[in-house]
């Protein structure tokens, strides 16, 4: 069943993908409502969708799928809050296609369910997935953000008329988007990383720094904490900020991608 | 419909003839008062504004002379004067004022201004009792299109003044301009008009530098803003986020490492020139920094004119809008002229009606109540059938333009006078009864 309210979410989140599309070359006011519309609805089918999982009681968040509907659910739950707050919905032309991806990869089957190898830290698992996944949706967001800014800024200089009515927030409102969303990764994925640290110790007795995993993980939070301090240090942000941001979600992307080669950290059932 | 308009425009004259056109606002009542008494004037009123003077009349006949008007009141001749006039009779001085208060005669089209000060025109000749009952129509129905225009076109919604484009630009950088603080580089009118609108929306505080430390002063007070001595120039620039220069300098005085400065000691917070002055103060080179968004006059003059195309298709929308509103407005007009006659001409029947009863009942002797009935509904229904046809030709006339030759007619051949003239026939009728 789970997996059925899946697939009704992913169908939402299609028309989320289609807008994320058309929004890179036209301005609609009537697309990009109902972008958001079909949006909240594809939400509450994933919610329902996690909730039954959750209730079954053999949740497994450390399956791929799973983790993977979950991340997608949570970046969605930050695109809102955006949303709730900026009143644009143009973050989505990044965010959409993400969701769309990792909530097509989750809904593809439903998984066998076994137990992972940390079953005497269950709580501080789920905590460490929880706060990981957190950290990676703001990220996600601050990347998208960083990108926006880029094309703004380039249509500002380029002095075309038509930058006065592009789809996109003013250029200081995107680097806020941007740089909240930063700020609010950070502790979530600080917290995330030493929580599964902690797993890793009970488990391992010692963490091994040479570990795939491991190592591409400290590299993409050495690389988030640079964006946040020259940021708040010097105020990077435009081609700079975007260079960073690239640069830590496709270390993001590796860390992710190491799942499947790490020793340590394996996903059951994957 | 005898509305007569005659006016001179921005575009129909010069700035010398409007300027000896132009009627103060202290003396706009006695003109309004003037131009009634003025023959064949039975209401009128003024528009006086810095674009254009006008003159809209109802007139006796249609046919007044509000040129004459003109002359006497201004003491010029025709050679003068008649080159710049345009004058406008019936649906045409309709269309002139809808088009004047939609905005759409103005000099900057869709501004806003201009339905304010038609309006405060109103005000003060309805006030003298220059405005009564034509007039009167003719105005609330202009204000109505004008609401309308504004409402369904996009021909008031932006503005294309190279102020408020730099005001949109800087929107589109800041999000908000609450709290940004402007500088101005060499104290101008057009910098000041452009630190007005940004001040107007939101910006909070304001530098003024100017070679001459007096004129900086000067400004600044205007703006309860701060003076800055012009060898400060660097110094407190970084402090602002928008700065508007319009120096004469002869070179650029702002070059990339002042911009490398600025971005340095703000933080990176970006920085929006706005350069109208020519030769350029901003250096181009100082424009490709990130974080530094420079705007020249041509860019400005360029957004402005994208705009101005933008506007010039919502006008056509609006001008459809116009044409068919005066043809509304004329065929209620035509309407409510045949309703006096019908009114006199019912009038008219009705106290024949009653005239002819009163002077045979004599006759009659005592009528039971259902005789008199009888009586009552036999010659009411006789004269409902005779007028029958006469108001059914009077009201199908109004709808189209022979109205005016058909309620002459009946008026004729029913010898129906005046509202005016109606009392004493009135009278008349009264004595004849018994």
């Amino acid at each position: 069943m789970s997996l059925l309210w899946l697939r009704f979410a992913l169908a939402c989140y299609f028309i989320g993908l289609v807008y994320a599309f058309v929004a890179i070359t036209r301005t609609s006011d009537l697309f990009s409502r109902i972008a958001l519309h079909a949006a909240s609805l594809g939400m509450v089918f994933h919610f329902v969708s996690l909730t039954e999982l959750f209730l079954s009681g053999h949740v497994v968040w450390a399956s791929v799928h799973n983790g993977e509907s979950l991340l997608a659910f949570l970046s969605m739950s930050f695109f809102m809050l955006i949303y709730a707050i900026y009143q644009t919905t143009s973050p989505g032309v990044v965010v959409f296609p993400v969701v769309f991806f990792l909530t097509f990869v989750a809904a593809l089957d439903e998984q066998p369910v076994l137990l992972t190898q940390f079953v005497s830290h269950k709580g501080w698992l789920a905590a460490h997935i929880f706060l990981i996944f957190i950290g990676y949706a703001a990220l996600l967001v601050s990347f998208g953000a960083s990108l926006l800014y880029l094309v703004q800024e380039r249509r500002l200089k380029a002095k075309k008329s038509a930058s006065l009515i592009s789809f996109l927030p003013a250029l200081e409102v995107i680097d806020q988007i941007g740089y909240r969303s930063l700020l609010l990764g950070f502790p979530f994925m600080t917290l995330g990383l030493l929580t599964g640290s902690v797993v890793a110790i009970s488990t391992y007795g010692r963490l091994d720094f040479l570990d795939p995993k491991i190592l591409l993980s400290v590299l993409m939070w050495v690389v988030y904490m640079v964006m946040v301090f020259t940021r708040w240090n010097s105020g990077w942000r435009g081609r700079r900020a975007a260079f960073l941001a690239t640069f830590a979600f496709v270390a993001a992307l590796a860390a992710w991608a190491a799942n499947y080669f790490s020793a340590i950290h394996r996903f059951a059932a994957s | 419909m005898r509305f007569q308009l005659i006016g001179v425009n921005h575009k129909s004259a010069p700035l010398e003839v409007r300027e000896r056109l132009a009627i103060p606002e202290s003396r706009l009542p006695d003109t309004c008062r003037e131009l009634t008494a003025y023959p064949g004037i039975e209401e009128g009123m003024v528009i006086s504004t810095c674009n254009r003077v006008e003159i809209v009349a109802h007139t006796t006949n249609g046919h007044a002379d509000l040129r004459g008007f003109l002359h006497d009141h201004f003491h010029l001749t025709a050679a003068e004067l008649d080159a710049h006039l345009y004058e406008f009779r019936e649906k045409d001085a309709v269309r002139h004022l809808f088009r004047v208060a939609s905005s759409l005669d103005s000099m900057v089209v869709g501004e806003a201004q201009i339905l304010g000060q038609v309006k405060e025109a109103y005000a003060t000749a309805r006030a003298v009792g220059a405005v009564r009952g034509q007039l009167d129509q003719l105005f609330s129905r202009a204000f109505a299109v004008a609401k309308r225009v504004r409402s369904e076109t996009a021909v008031g919604s932006s503005s294309v003044s190279i102020a408020s484009v730099a005001v949109e630009l800087a929107k589109k950088i800041f999000g908000t301009l609450e709290g940004k603080t402007v500088f101005i580089v060499g104290a101008g009118k057009m910098s000041e008009l452009a630190a007005r609108h940004l001040m107007a929306h939101g910006c909070a505080s304001i530098f003024v530098a100017n070679r001459t430390y007096d004129r900086a002063i000067g400004l600044a007070q205007k703006f309860n803003g701060q003076a800055i001595r012009f060898e400060d120039l660097y110094n407190t620039c970084d402090r602002a986020d928008i700065v508007i220069t319009s120096t004469g300098a002869p070179h650029a005085i702002f070059r990339r490492e002042h911009g490398e400065q600025f971005l340095s000691r703000r933080k990176n917070r970006p920085m929006f020139f706005i350069d109208i002055a020519v030769p350029r103060d901003v250096s181009p080179e100082m424009g490709k920094l990130d974080g530094i968004f420079t705007y020249d006059i041509d860019d400005l003059q360029q957004a402005v004119s994208s705009h101005v195309a933008d506007r010039r298709k919502e006008a056509e929308l609006a001008e459809a809008i116009i044409t068919s509103e005066v043809e509304r407005f004329e065929a209620r007009l035509q309407t409510l002229d045949v309703v006096p006659t019908i009114v006199s001409l019912q009038d008219h029947l009705e106290t024949i009606r009653q005239a002819e009863i009163d002077r045979v009942r004599g006759r009659m002797g005592h009528l039971t109540p259902e005789q008199e009935m009888a009586v009552e509904a036999l010659t009411r229904g006789i004269i409902n059938k005779v007028m029958h046809t006469p108001i059914t030709t009077l009201k199908t006339a109004a709808k189209e333009s022979e109205a005016t030759t058909v309620v002459d007619v009946v008026r004729r051949l029913f010898n129906l006078h005046d509202k005016e003239a109606a009392p004493p026939e009135k009278k008349r009728e009264v004595e004849t009864r018994p």
